[in-house]
């Protein structure tokens, strides 16, 4: 116990530690991987049901973003606007500067890595098929050596290769989840709740993991998540959600200065008021 | 014992051609089933739409939906024209593939309905088409229940393959039909057997694929697809080979004459009387025995069968349709002017006896009741049970001795003609309709009681012979010794001798060896 409470109770300093420094150069020399402009979608019969109600907004190459929002506030729908798993009912949503919807959608979500809770390892195939379907599908086989050298990065072992995705626990999954994304060399990593089913430690660690690739590999992340902390801790720039628009755009320092607005705050809320109740408990405790 | 596993060895061209039956019918349906599975998963009203078709299909007794293809492709003809066969093969296919439909589509849909949701949407994110998809992810991950499927479609079939006798369509229901209306049970256990055993062995197969499938074992599932393609291949092998291999037939000749026989012993004996004298006529023969009563005649006008034994009545009321009753010889002669002048079918002649419907009683009963004709009868009727062939009640001839006499019966009962005189010997009828040359009126010393208004009609056995033979003075003059040689008591010791038990008991071929020493042939 004591070991997790001060892992706990440590999370203050390190938000902090993680927080980019603010004389950063401005998003907007960069220029825009994924830009949303007006980007809706209606679902029901007289579309009356708003998943996400035109968002316009710019994620800048090379950034790393954190979609946070409760159940139903239109974060998975808006990231799926981008490799075109819902396509939009109005408005654009461009991807280097071209309309998704233009776009070959085959190639489209061979250039975007995708990683969501479900994983979706086929089950039909071994660990190394899994990783090489990308490029199998643009006709492409990925080397040996580079499936070997992709299970490395996320680290697991090269030998995994040829075993079934049922001889592997959860978080080796998503390991092979994460290869499998990252083997077509994308430019964009779109990630919807991608730690959603693991247990904290192995959580905490891939997510550690991915932020530590997103820097090696200079991609460009969309992460949704409806863990505040866990935006705070790996994004460096924070969306928050709610009814289908978003409410705060805020870097993690801004957020936790107390920016960002009430339904911002509330959520950056629970993961602090949790660390500061350990910190008193702890405090009685020596 | 001994005679069961001669039959069973016998029945070889039965069993290939039950095979190559039910192998094109599953895999007729197979092709169908799986790409409207596809699409059904893609569209919620072909789903419906599909799911409910084949489920309907699935309710039509597998008997009615073989002998409702004969007026189905008799009408297509007016489309495909003359040639299209309307009995044998064809019907069978569909109507087996049709049955084939339900149990493959269930699965692959269901199949398709549960596939993990975040496979597919992982299929969708990898940038997979939707071909893609289908070939990689759904098609290999369905497989083991679609295979599932196509292992509950074969068994049904296999069995369902043994009523394709009726249409004529040769199969191991042949010694099943045979038998049972010759009361030749080692013939009935032997198709049976042979069937069940056939229907085992796809099973077992098909399910060791089906595990393969479901395990990944590439050796294992090919290793049981192998298998069932070499049994295909060698069926067919069987089957054809001798058209493969064999001679080239000459222009002009005229190939096997085939012979058609009904549902009763009569038919079976007359149909072997008939080959035996083509035979030593020099011709080819071949035997398509057990067809529904219906079939024969449009057969015959055909040409799908060159050569049957047909009764006046029956085709008085069947197809000329009338109801009125000219007496013998006019009926006769109208139907002959009629068969040539319609049909371009050739009335050879009369055999010599008649096979007419009548009532019969047990002698003890008939005293009892002081009834010698069915004027006699009418007082007593109302207390009595009536037993009848299936098709009795609805025939003009029952109308017609109702009306003519203003008969009621207590209760009328449905029997198999094997079984009517069983219930006439047990009591549980009092009266049968019964047939005039049948070997039990005498067996059972049965009283056959008298029609002294004339409501019956006549039933005289004819020789028909197809368009397609009708001018080949060879056959006329082969079957000629047959014309009017034939009488009453002769051929129900014919019959007898096939429909008996125990001791004396014939098959149709020695029945119709004796038959034909007795004629001098």
């Amino acid at each position: 116990m004591p070991k997790l409470q001060s892992r706990l109770s440590g999370w203050l300093n390190r938000i902090c530690a993680a927080i980019p420094d603010p004389d950063m150069p401005p998003a907007d020399t960069f220029p825009a991987a994924v830009t949303f402009d007006a980007a809706s979608r209606l679902y029901g019969e007289n579309s009356e049901v708003v998943a996400v109600g035109g968002v316009t907004c710019e994620i800048a190459n090379g950034s790393f973003v954190a979609l946070v929002g409760a159940s139903g506030s239109g974060k998975s729908t808006l990231l799926k606007m981008v490799n075109t798993l819902v396509t939009p009912s109005g408005g654009r949503v461009l991807f280097d500067g071209e309309d998704v919807t233009s776009l070959n959608q085959s190639q489209l979500r061979r250039r975007v890595g995708y990683v969501f809770q479900g994983i979706g390892l086929f089950p039909h195939f071994s660990v190394g098929e899994n990783i090489a379907i990308g490029p199998r599908l643009a006709g492409e086989t990925l080397p040996q050596a580079r499936i070997e050298e992709l299970l490395t990065l996320v680290e697991l072992e090269p030998e995994m290769a040829a075993r079934m995705p049922d001889e592997l626990s959860g978080g080796q999954r998503q390991r092979v989840g994460v290869a499998r994304a990252l083997a077509g060399d994308p430019e964009l990593l779109l990630m919807d709740e991608p730690f959603g089913a693991l247990d904290p430690i192995t959580r905490d660690a891939l997510g550690a993991k991915v932020r530590e690739l997103h820097e090696r590999l200079g991609l460009t992340t969309i992460m949704v998540t409806h863990d505040m902390a866990e935006a705070l801790l790996l994004a460096d720039r924070v969306l928050v959600m709610d009814a289908g628009e978003i409410q705060a755009d805020c870097t993690p320092h801004a957020l936790l200065k107390g920016e960002g607005g009430d339904i911002a705050q509330g959520l950056v809320s629970v993961p602090r008021q949790q660390a500061e109740r350990l910190a008193a408990m702890e405090g009685k405790l020596t | 014992m001994e005679n069961f596993i001669e039959i069973l060895l016998g029945l070889g061209d039965k069993l290939t051609a039950h095979i190559v039956l039910a192998a094109s019918a599953i895999g007729l349906g197979i092709a169908v089933a799986l790409p409207l599975a596809v699409w059904a998963s893609r569209s919620r009203t072909v789903n419906r739409v599909a799911l409910g078709f084949a489920s309907l299909v699935q309710t039509i007794p597998a008997l009615a939906l073989l002998a409702l293809f004969f007026p189905i492709l008799l009408s297509l003809r007016s489309v495909f024209g003359e040639g299209l066969p309307t009995l044998g093969f064809l019907p069978a296919l569909l109507a087996l593939a049709l049955y084939a439909l339900l149990p493959i589509l269930r699965n692959a849909v269901t199949a398709q309905a549960n596939l993990d949701p975040g496979v597919l949407e992982a299929a969708d994110g990898v940038g997979m088409t939707s071909w893609q998809k289908l070939r990689l992810v759904e098609a290999p991950l369905s497989a083991p229940f679609v295979m599932a499927g196509i292992r509950t479609a074969s068994v049904w079939t296999i069995g369902a393959a043994t009523l394709s006798t009726t249409i004529g369509q040769p199969s191991l229901g042949d010694p099943i039909f045979a038998g049972l209306q010759t009361q030749n049970w080692a013939l009935v256990l032997a198709g049976c057997f042979a069937s069940a055993a056939l229907a085992l062995v796809v099973d077992m197969l098909l399910g060791l694929i089906e595990r393969g499938l479901a395990a990944r074992k590439v050796r294992q599932w090919g290793g049981g697809m192998l298998a069932v393609a070499l049994g295909i291949l060698a069926a067919l092998a069987f089957q054809f080979g001798d058209d493969w291999f064999g001679e080239e037939r000459e222009d002009g000749d005229l190939g096997p004459i085939i012979i058609a026989s009904k549902q009763f012993s009569e038919q079976y004996i007359l149909a072997q009387l008939i080959g035996a004298q083509l035979e030593k006529a020099g011709y080819e023969v071949e035997y398509r025995d057990g067809l529904g009563s219906a079939v024969v005649h449009s057969a015959v006008a055909s040409s799908n069968i060159d050569v049957s034994v047909d009764y006046t009545g029956t085709i008085w009321t069947n197809n000329l349709k009338r109801t009125d009753n000219p007496g013998r010889e006019a009926m006769y002669e109208t139907i002959r002017a009629w068969e040539a002048e319609e049909n371009g079918v050739r009335v050879l002649g009369r055999l010599g006896f008649e096979n007419a419907y009548a009532f019969a009683m047990r002698a003890d009963r008939a005293a009892e009741l002081g009834v010698t004709s069915l004027g006699d009868l009418v007082p007593a009727a109302s207390d009595l049970t009536v037993g009848g062939d299936p098709e009795f009640f609805e025939r003009p001839e029952w109308i017609a001795v109702r009306d003519a006499y203003g008969m009621e019966f207590g209760e009328t009962r449905n029997f198999s003609p094997t079984f009517m005189y069983n219930a006439l010997r047990s009591g549980e009828a009092d009266v049968i309709s019964a047939y005039t040359s049948d070997g039990r009126i005498s067996a059972d010393k049965l009283v056959v009681l008298e029609d002294p208004k004339e409501a019956l009609p006549s039933y005289d056995a004819m020789l028909m012979l197809s368009p397609r033979v009708s001018n080949e003075a060879g056959i006329a003059e082969a079957l000629e010794p047959l014309i009017g040689a034939i009488n009453v008591e002769v051929m129900r010791e014919a019959n007898f001798a096939v429909d008996r038990e125990g001791d004396g008991k014939l098959s149709p071929k020695d029945a119709a060896a004796k038959l034909a020493e007795k004629l001098g042939l």
